[in-house]
């Protein structure tokens, strides 16, 4: 009780500094859990692509029906793929002219313009290159048909956000940490008479330490907690938004409420983790004997 | 008790603050060790309150040996000691009381304990009223007065008193060296550093005399200063 007595009163003493150190802290949780929360939001994006993610397989149009279906196997053998659906030229026909505005037109198209097919899904879309050129070594298989310009596109955006998100949690914690051991040093510096004081009358090094990680854990969670309020609000300013534009129709955001406590954890558990790290640094060196 | 045999100490710019001091305060005693400036006074109260270490020799206080104790008794071996300094060194932003409170807990002992002892101390050196006001509130005399009360706090067997007079007027001075007197008379020991020739003399003890690090005089009754020094 003495220490948190304590570590409050040197929070307001130096205020200026203190607060220095609640913004950093919330400015790096925030840019933290930003491209966190974008790098989940793509995976999860990708996970749905995934799930209905597939390409064409075309069968050699010498391949009699029964021998093309016999090529399923084959492919379903193949590592990433999911499931393989077999569709005969026929109904590839009657599919393809069910998409045309003027279907009379294409009535006397022969069968034999189509080719039978396999609808290809994978499991994971960033092996989709591999898996098509696997498909097309299987003998049997004419030619193939993948969209992987979206699955790349979706890729390469999940990997940024995490690699820029793993640069800046690394860059913004060791600032935070810096700011933070630079305001308990200055309370420490302020104090180092009354710690000169207590190590003289036999103070133990805990009882010394005590106040000044207090202060630190202090702004250290109230760091943590202004961001997980604030990045609350953001995230659902920028859902709203996307709401009201229309882009939810296409693409899929995950829920906040869904990913709370494990950002509200995160974010206590880093802003205590620098704020004791910072006083933990800077009273170091007033604890020598 | 404190014992110092063949004690020397050379800092690490090559100065040679002490050069063989051997002396020995019993428990009870009441000493002055007086000196000029540099003379190695402050050497000597460095090493008893283990902020420094002895380059050789043997240094013993309250039972601890000071050449080979370990980091974790040397607060232990402290809260048998109890240091009064010149600038009496109080903590501006807390009360008189506190200034007590703090150096209590920082030894583990309990509310009870603290707000039976505090107004007991604070009668001991008359500032019973005290208690409430900042070190800012207070005179010269009072603050050191304070000081003492919280070297007292912790009921130590030994005062050290750095210059406790230093930054006071002689009227003042007496008073605090009286009450130090007065605190030695209940069997606290107290070793009192200074170079105030005038106050050493009105008080019929001990008295330790250091020149170039090295102990020159040993006497009882005020004997160094009135031996014309």
């Amino acid at each position: 009780m003495y220490h948190i007595r304590d570590g409050f009163r040197s929070i307001f003493t130096h205020g200026l500094m203190s607060f220095a150190s609640v913004c950093m802290i919330l400015a790096c949780l925030l840019i933290m859990g930003s491209f966190s929360l974008v790098a989940v939001n793509v995976g999860h994006m990708l996970q749905e692509l995934e799930d209905e993610n597939e390409f064409l397989a075309f069968v050699d149009e010498n391949y009699t029906e029964d021998e093309a279906r016999a090529l399923q196997s084959r492919l379903e053998s193949i590592t990433n793929v999911s499931e393989v659906t077999f569709t005969t030229r026929m109904e590839a026909k009657s599919n393809f002219i069910g998409t045309q505005e003027n279907q009379n037109m294409f009535t006397d198209v022969p069968n034999e313009t189509f080719r039978d097919r396999f609808h290809v899904h994978v499991v994971d879309i960033e092996q989709m290159e591999d898996t098509v050129e696997q498909v097309k070594q299987v003998p049997g298989i004419a030619d193939t048909k993948a969209s992987m310009e979206i699955a790349n596109g979706f890729v390469m955006l999940r990997n940024v956000a995490s690699g820029v998100a793993i640069i800046m949690i690394v860059v913004l914690v060791v600032v935070s940490v810096f700011i933070i051991s630079n305001t308990v040093r200055i309370a420490t510096f302020t104090r180092r008479e009354e710690i000169a004081v207590l190590r003289m009358c036999g103070a133990s090094n805990w009882f010394i330490r005590g106040p000044f990680l207090v202060e630190g854990v202090i702004l250290g969670l109230t760091g943590g907690i202004i961001a997980y309020v604030a990045q609350w609000g953001i995230y659902r300013l920028i859902q709203n938004s996307m709401e009201n534009s229309g882009i939810l129709d296409i693409i899929s955001a995950v829920p906040f409420s869904n990913m709370a406590l494990v950002i509200l954890a995160v974010f206590l558990g880093v802003g205590f983790s620098i704020g004791a790290g910072g006083s933990a640094i800077a009273i170091g060196k007033f604890l020598k004997i | 008790m404190i014992r110092l045999t063949d004690v020397h100490k050379q800092y690490e710019n090559g100065t040679k603050a002490l050069k063989g001091v051997r002396l020995e305060i019993a428990d009870g005693d009441f000493v002055f060790l007086v000196g000029r400036s540099g003379s190695g006074k402050s050497t000597i109260v460095k090493l008893i309150t283990g902020e420094i270490q002895a380059t050789a020799g043997r240094l013993m206080v309250n039972g601890y040996n000071l050449r080979d104790i370990s980091q974790k008794q040397i607060p232990l071996m402290r809260r048998t000691l109890g240091v009064v300094f010149q600038d009496f060194r109080l903590i501006e932003k807390k009360t008189v009381e506190e200034n007590l409170e703090v150096v209590m807990r920082a030894v583990g002992a309990t509310p009870q304990e603290i707000s039976r002892r505090i107004p007991y101390i604070l009668g001991l050196v008359d500032l019973k009223n005290k208690g409430r006001q900042y070190p800012n509130q207070l005179s010269g005399g009072e603050q050191q007065r304070v000081a003492i009360a919280r070297a007292l706090a912790n009921n130590p067997s030994v005062i050290i008193a750095d210059e406790p007079t230093g930054n006071l007027d002689p009227a003042r001075s007496l008073e605090i060296m009286s009450l130090l007197v007065k605190i030695n008379k209940m069997g606290t020991t107290v070793l009192v550093v200074t170079h105030e020739r005038e106050l050493v003399n009105r008080f019929d003890k001990r008295v330790i005399a250091i020149e170039n690090g090295r102990i020159i005089s040993d006497a009882a009754g005020g004997g160094y200063y009135n031996n014309g020094r």
